[in-house]
Formats: structure tokens, C-alpha cells, sequence
């Protein structure tokens, strides 16, 4: 089951619903029973925002904050956890001056560009490592960057011959690639971009990052109008309408109009998903139907969490 | 299906034909929101215009290639080509960036000396920078629209860029590269090297200030020595750097630059396309267009007004679902299995499935239109595009949508009652 493993990455092309689809994973994993850390890496708040509403008081934080019973989250700051991982992890003494250190970061961080996704993924894997939790959902960055982060200890390994940065990455390639501990879960919706993108991050994920995918979500599936047997009839149906607008009581048009369209509309999604699942092999998929246009928040991800519970099988 | 735009009025009249005269346009949005999409309907609308157009991916994903129906889209300039019945004069060229190749060209053509740029390119770091991490993709992709811009091969280039808080780094890539190679930390890094000369380039020279024992501990002294040589050598180059920094703000904020915003009638995206504009705002640079896309089809028949849409289709479908309900009993009472009686279930289920679809529909389009009518109300022009149930994928198709955002009023095939709708 999908919440027997200890961390899990939730990525996507931007705008498919990843957000929405962490906080419900997380939501769904509390209710379980398990005790859930909600990382989100771009500090938008926006993952805070879908756990428990919009809400002016609400700040993105680092430091993890109880949401609800069992429910923690957090906003990453690279900066933040660098402190922490010179601190509490390469025993190195805390600096006084923190323009110093802000300085340093910056430097290392533009000079090796992996530092900063190493010292982010690392204090992903140092609470996964830690067990202060049994699970952590991680609200990752868009596709094209999430395999530079997965990829950073190993990216690190190969920059930096020494040092202490690089003696931490063997511990956290090993949490990573451990498929019993760790899997991406990556979210598409079936429209044609996103749908690529899914199956390239699918590819490099089997390939350089030796990380699992733990399932695909395919997020905003519209319903299908009418049935398949109805299809036909309907297209009888629009050559002669006199019957149907008798039945209705007046000009259908705009009627048979929005059918059309939704039934092009859903032929159209169908393809590129036909497409997914070719790729996506023996994974286990989860569909969310379109919900229509909520606004993210605890309804919305209640509601997702419960169908993706029915679709990925737990209770 | 009839295309159909509804533009509102230009805030700056006088500038609304000026999209169409536009050296370079930068398409904006959060990602899949149909960017890509728009970035390759403006270039085929200009290119079947006459013009000669460079469509610019600086996008790591391969999407360009798709939307434009292309096998691979490399890093050099591939041609498509043109429907047959259009102005043949014209050119589409299509690049997708590839951030270590561009990087490579950088450094052959303005490396100092043959010696150089050799070390460059074998330098561990400079391999690291420029093939595996996103960020160097900003930068580079400057150079690149810089470069291309200098050679007038092209009337017009379009440049698709990433989601939207990535695209104000692509705005600050010039100045934080400058700001890079000039930093303090950089000068302490490379300090001694630079006063002992490479073979007295050891740490230990230094081992007593905590600065390299810190930095040591952490990275390791030959990462150290790597990055001291990366920047040494990128040093001789630095002058270049600073004065294509600059040529290219010039570039950015021209009044032949201009920037597109795109976006879907969605809170995240919507939310993305304001906080850019605001940026834009904020630098005085020029919001030639916003355009929202995948609006309903039901929306755009009113897009600016404000009476309820569809009132009459409404009334039939709501009255029709009331009805039916009371007469469910009545039918399945009914004998179901004669022919004629699943032939009249049939075409209760169309009705009721039409019906509804239908009231979902103008309830989303009411949505929409509310969206629309608060969205980036400071662009030079605002367009809304219907989303198209078929997908778009040939030239032909992307030009027609591209002549709309540039030259609403002459849309051929946009109804008369949605041409053009001024509000106050």
C-alpha cells in the first residue's frame, strides 16, 4: 500500500492539481492513523492553504506546525535548513554572524547549483531518516525540476571529491532509491502537455534517478455525457432533432451543441490517456473526476482524498 | 468549430494595432496554460503574414515540437513549413534551447584564447552548470535571444519561457550574472589563486582564516580549487558578460518588446498571471496582450456584459429536468421491453444528459466570464480564446488563433456581436 512507504514526492506539470493531490495524500494518511509531515519545497503557502483554508493568520513556516490531529506542515527555505545542517548535522558550531553564513550560502548555492537541492531533498530525507514521523509527503516543484533534486546527491557525489556535504549524500541516495521507502507520485491531467511530460519524468525516473514511482494520478477526468450505445443515436438524433425538441418543449440546439462538445472534448482527453497508460506499465493509476471549479481548500481536498482512497485502495 | 474572440477595449487606444510591428514578444503564464501553444500561433500567424519568425523554447520540456507537429526540435534553428495558400515570403523557424550546447557556442566564440576556452570546457564545474541544473537556462537563454536578435536574420522572434515566477528570473538572469561574477565572496574564493598563481593555489595558504576552513570542511578543497579556476578563466570573458547584460535590458525594455501573459480562467493561474504583470509593471515593461484561454464556448458569446447568459436554453433545460422527474414513475410503468419503448428511454437519457450538460456548461461559463472581467486589466489588449474540443496541431490552425491575438478587429470568422465589446 501506498502509505507503507515513508516518503512521498508529489510532482507534476504545473497546474494539474500536485498540490491539491499532496494535501489529500497527507489528509487521507492522518485520518489512517499515521503521524504525516506535508513538506511543501516552493514556500507559496499554497499546500497550507489546501489543508485548512485560506486563512490571513496562516504564514508559510519552516519550523512544522500541527494542522490538524496527526497533520504537520512545512514550507522549505533552503536557507533555514542549511543552518540546521551545519548545526545539528556536520557539527559545525553555529555562526554569530548570520550575514556570514547568508553570504556563504548564496556563494555555494550559485557556485554549485546542486547545494541548493541537496540541502533541500536533504532535510526531506533527514525527517524521513529520523522516523519524528511515519510519513512524509513532499509537495515537489514542477517535472523538469524535480529530477535535478532527486538526482542532487548523486550530481553532488560526482562535483564535489570531499568534504562533508559529500560523505552525507550515500545515507540519502540509499533512502531514495529504496523502493520500500520512498516513491513519486506523479500527477497529470489527460490533456496532451501534460500527459508528455508524465511519461518523459516516468523515463528519466527508470533511467539516471533510481527512484520509484509509486503510482500516477490522473487528476481532472471529465465524465463521459453519454453512454456509449447512446452515442450513436444521438448522432441520429441531431440529423432529424424535431423528436427531441418535442420531448424537451423547444429548440435544442444549444443543448445537443454542449453535448457535442463534451463528448469531442472527453474522445480527445481519452486519446492521450490510452497514450499514459501504455507508458506507465504495471504502476498503479488513480483517476479524479473533474470536480468542477473549486477553490482549493478542505472541502476540495477531502473530497479528492477520498476518491483517490476508493481508486489506490485504502479503507 | 467557429473560432471566436472577444477582445475589450485597449487601455491605450492609439497602441491597440502595435502588437502586430513588435522585434521581439515574450509569452508568459504559469505552466499548462497553453503557452507554448500561443507562442507558436503568434510566430505562424506573423510567418504566414510575410515575415520572417524565430519561435524560441526555453522550456527544458520538449513541447514546442509537438504543438508545431515536429520530430525533434533541436538547438539550432529548424525551418517548418508554411501552408501552401499562404504569403510564401514569409519564414518559421523554430529552436528549442538546449542549455549545454548554447553554453558551449558562448564560450568558443568569446573565450580569449584557444587555451582557455579548452580549460573551460573541461572544467568539472562548468560541465555540471551547464548540463545538469535549470537555472543556467535563464541566462543562456538571453544570450541566445540576445545573439539572435543582433543578427536580423528575423523580423520577429517569440520566446516561450517557463512558468511565470521562473520568468521573472529569466528578466533578472543579465543582472545576477553580473552581480555574480563581482561579488565579494567570489573575490575571496579566487583570491588565492589569483596572488599566488595557480601552482601556489593551495588552500593551506589560507587554512588559518575560518572562511576556508569552514568552506573546506564543507565542499572539500579541490571543489574549492574547481571552482576558484571556473571563475578565473570566466573572468577574461566577464567584460562580455556585463555588456550583453546590459544590450539585453535594453532589448527587454524597448517599446519593440513586448510581453504576452497567458493564462486559463483558473485561481492558480490567474493568480501566477497577476503577480507577473505586477512585475512587469513595477520594471515599465510593456504588457502587449493578456490573453486568457480555454474560456467555455458559452462564455464568450458575452464576455464583457453582465445580464445572465443562455437565458432561454436555461429555461428550456431546467424546465425539462422538472419535468421529467415527475413523470419517471410513468415510464417505468411502462412496458421497457417493446423496441418503441427503448427507443423513447434512449432519447430521455439523450435529453436529460443534454440538459444537463448543457446547465453545467453556462454555469462554468458564468464563472468565467466573472474571471475574465477582472483579469489584467492594464494589458494594451485582452483576449479571450474558446477552448477548442479538437486539438490544435498544424500551422494553419495555430496562425488563425495568433491573427487573433494580434489583429482582433480583422478575425474573419468572429461574429458580428462579439467583434469588438468596449466597456467602462
Amino acid at each position: 500500500m501506498l502509505f507503507d512507504r515513508e516518503l512521498l514526492i508529489v510532482t507534476g506539470k504545473g497546474g494539474v492539481g500536485k498540490t491539491t493531490v499532496a494535501s489529500a495524500l497527507s489528509w487521507a494518511a492522518a485520518d489512517l492513523g499515521k503521524r504525516v509531515l506535508a513538506v511543501e519545497l516552493d514556500a507559496t503557502g499554497d499546500l497550507h492553504t489546501s489543508l485548512i483554508g485560506a486563512r490571513p493568520d496562516v504564514v508559510p513556516s519552516y519550523k512544522p506546525v500541527e494542522r490538524q490531529q496527526r497533520l504537520w506542515s512545512m514550507s522549505m527555505d533552503p536557507e533555514e535548513s542549511l543552518k540546521e545542517y551545519l548545526r545539528t548535522f556536520l557539527k559545525i558550531p553555529v555562526f554569530t554572524r548570520i550575514g556570514v553564513l547568508s553570504g556563504m550560502f548564496d556563494f555555494v548555492a550559485n557556485a554549485a547549483p546542486g547545494v541548493r537541492e541537496i540541502v533541500t531533498m536533504g532535510k526531506v530525507c533527514y525527517e524521513v531518516r529520523e522516523q519524528h514521523y511515519d510519513l512524509v509527503v513532499v509537495d515537489a516543484t514542477a517535472t523538469g525540476h524535480i529530477v535535478s533534486q532527486l538526482d542532487a546527491p548523486q550530481a553532488i557525489n560526482e562535483l564535489v571529491g570531499a568534504g562533508l556535504i559529500r560523505s552525507q549524500t550515500g545515507w540519502m541516495q540509499a533512502i531514495l532509491s529504496d523502493p520500500a521507502r520512498t516513491g513519486v507520485v506523479a500527477v497529470t491531467t489527460p490533456e496532451e502537455m501534460p500527459v508528455v511530460e508524465t511519461i518523459e519524468l516516468l523515463e528519466r525516473l527508470r533511467g539516471r534517478v533510481n527512484v520509484d514511482v509509486a503510482a500516477v494520478v490522473v487528476n481532472r477526468v471529465l465524465p463521459e455525457p453519454l453512454a456509449r450505445a447512446d452515442l450513436a443515436k444521438f448522432a441520429a438524433i441531431c440529423s432529424r432533432p424535431q423528436e427531441l425538441d418535442s420531448l424537451v418543449g423547444g429548440d435544442t440546439r444549444l443543448l445537443r451543441e454542449s453535448i457535442d462538445f463534451a463528448v469531442r472534448q472527453r474522445r480527445n482527453r481519452a486519446g492521450h490517456l490510452t497514450h499514459l497508460l501504455q507508458a506507465i506499465g504495471s504502476t498503479p493509476v488513480a483517476f479524479v473526476p473533474w470536480l468542477g471549479s473549486t477553490e482549493p481548500g478542505p472541502s476540495c481536498t477531502a473530497a479528492v482524498a477520498s476518491l483517490l482512497g476508493e481508486e489506490l485502495g485504502w479503507p | 468549430m467557429t473560432t471566436t474572440i472577444i477582445t475589450t477595449a485597449p487601455s491605450v487606444p492609439g497602441q491597440a494595432a502595435a502588437l502586430g510591428a513588435a522585434r521581439v514578444l515574450i509569452v508568459c503564464g504559469s505552466g499548462g496554460v497553453g503557452k507554448t501553444t500561443t507562442a507558436a500561433a503568434l510566430a505562424a500567424a506573423e510567418a504566414t503574414a510575410g515575415k520572417r519568425v524565430l519561435v524560441l523554447t526555453i522550456d527544458p520540456a520538449k513541447r514546442l515540437a509537438t504543438a508545431l507537429g515536429l520530430e525533434a526540435v533541436g538547438n539550432n534553428e529548424t525551418r517548418v513549413s508554411l501552408p501552401a495558400d499562404v504569403d510564401q515570403r514569409g519564414e518559421l523557424w523554430v529552436a528549442m534551447l538546449d542549455t549545454s550546447a548554447s553554453w558551449d557556442d558562448l564560450v568558443r566564440r568569446h573565450a580569449p584564447d584557444a587555451h582557455t576556452r579548452d580549460r573551460i570546457l573541461a572544467n568539472p564545474l562548468y560541465r555540471n552548470i551547464t548540463q545538469r541544473f535549470v537555472q543556467s537556462h535563464d541566462y543562456i537563454a538571453m544570450e541566445r535571444l540576445h545573439e539572435l536578435a543582433e543578427s536580423a536574420r528575423f523580423d520577429l522572434i517569440v520566446v516561450d519561457t517557463p512558468p511565470s515566477r521562473h520568468a521573472i528570473d529569466f528578466l533578472e538572469a543579465p543582472e545576477r550574472m553580473k552581480d555574480f561574477f563581482t561579488s565579494a565572496l567570489l573575490r575571496w574564493i579566487t583570491l588565492p589563486y589569483r596572488i599566488g598563481g595557480e601552482r601556489a593555489g593551495r588552500l593551506g595558504y589560507l587554512a588559518s582564516k575560518p572562511f576556508y576552513q569552514i568552506a573546506d570542511r564543507i565542499l572539500g578543497s579541490q571543489f574549492l580549487q574547481d571552482v576558484a579556476e571556473f571563475f578565473l578563466l570566466f573572468q577574461g570573458m566577464y567584460d562580455g558578460f556585463v555588456q550583453r547584460a546590459t544590450s539585453v535590458a535594453e532589448l527587454i525594455g524597448a517599446t519593440e518588446t513586448a510581453f504576452v501573459v497567458v493564462t486559463t480562467p483558473e485561481p492558480a493561474p490567474m493568480h501566477e498571471a497577476d503577480f507577473f504583470t505586477a512585475e512587469l509593471a513595477k520594471r515599465g515593461l510593456r504588457l502587449g496582450a493578456a490573453v486568457m484561454n480555454r474560456v467555455a464556448p458559452s462564455a464568450m458569446a458575452d464576455l464583457g456584459g453582465t445580464s445572465p447568459l443562455a437565458t432561454e436554453s436555461i429555461a428550456l433545460a431546467s424546465s425539462f429536468l422538472e419535468r421529467i422527474d415527475l413523470e419517471t414513475e410513468v415510464l417505468d410503468a411502462a412496458d421497457v421491453a417493446s423496441e418503441t419503448a427503448s427507443e423513447r428511454a434512449a432519447l430521455r437519457r439523450i435529453a436529460i444528459a443534454a440538459a444537463e450538460t448543457h446547465l453545467q456548461q453556462i454555469q462554468l461559463a458564468e464563472h468565467q466570464r466573472r474571471q475574465f472581467q477582472r483579469f489584467c486589466l492594464n494589458a494594451e489588449r485582452r483576449v479571450a480564446l474558446p477552448e477548442s474540443a479538437d486539438p490544435i496541431d498544424d500551422v494553419a490552425s495555430l496562425a488563425t488563433i495568433g491573427r487573433l491575438i494580434i489583429n482582433p478587429a480583422a478575425a474573419p470568422s468572429a461574429p458580428k456581436r462579439a467583434s469588438t465589446r468596449r466597456r467602462q
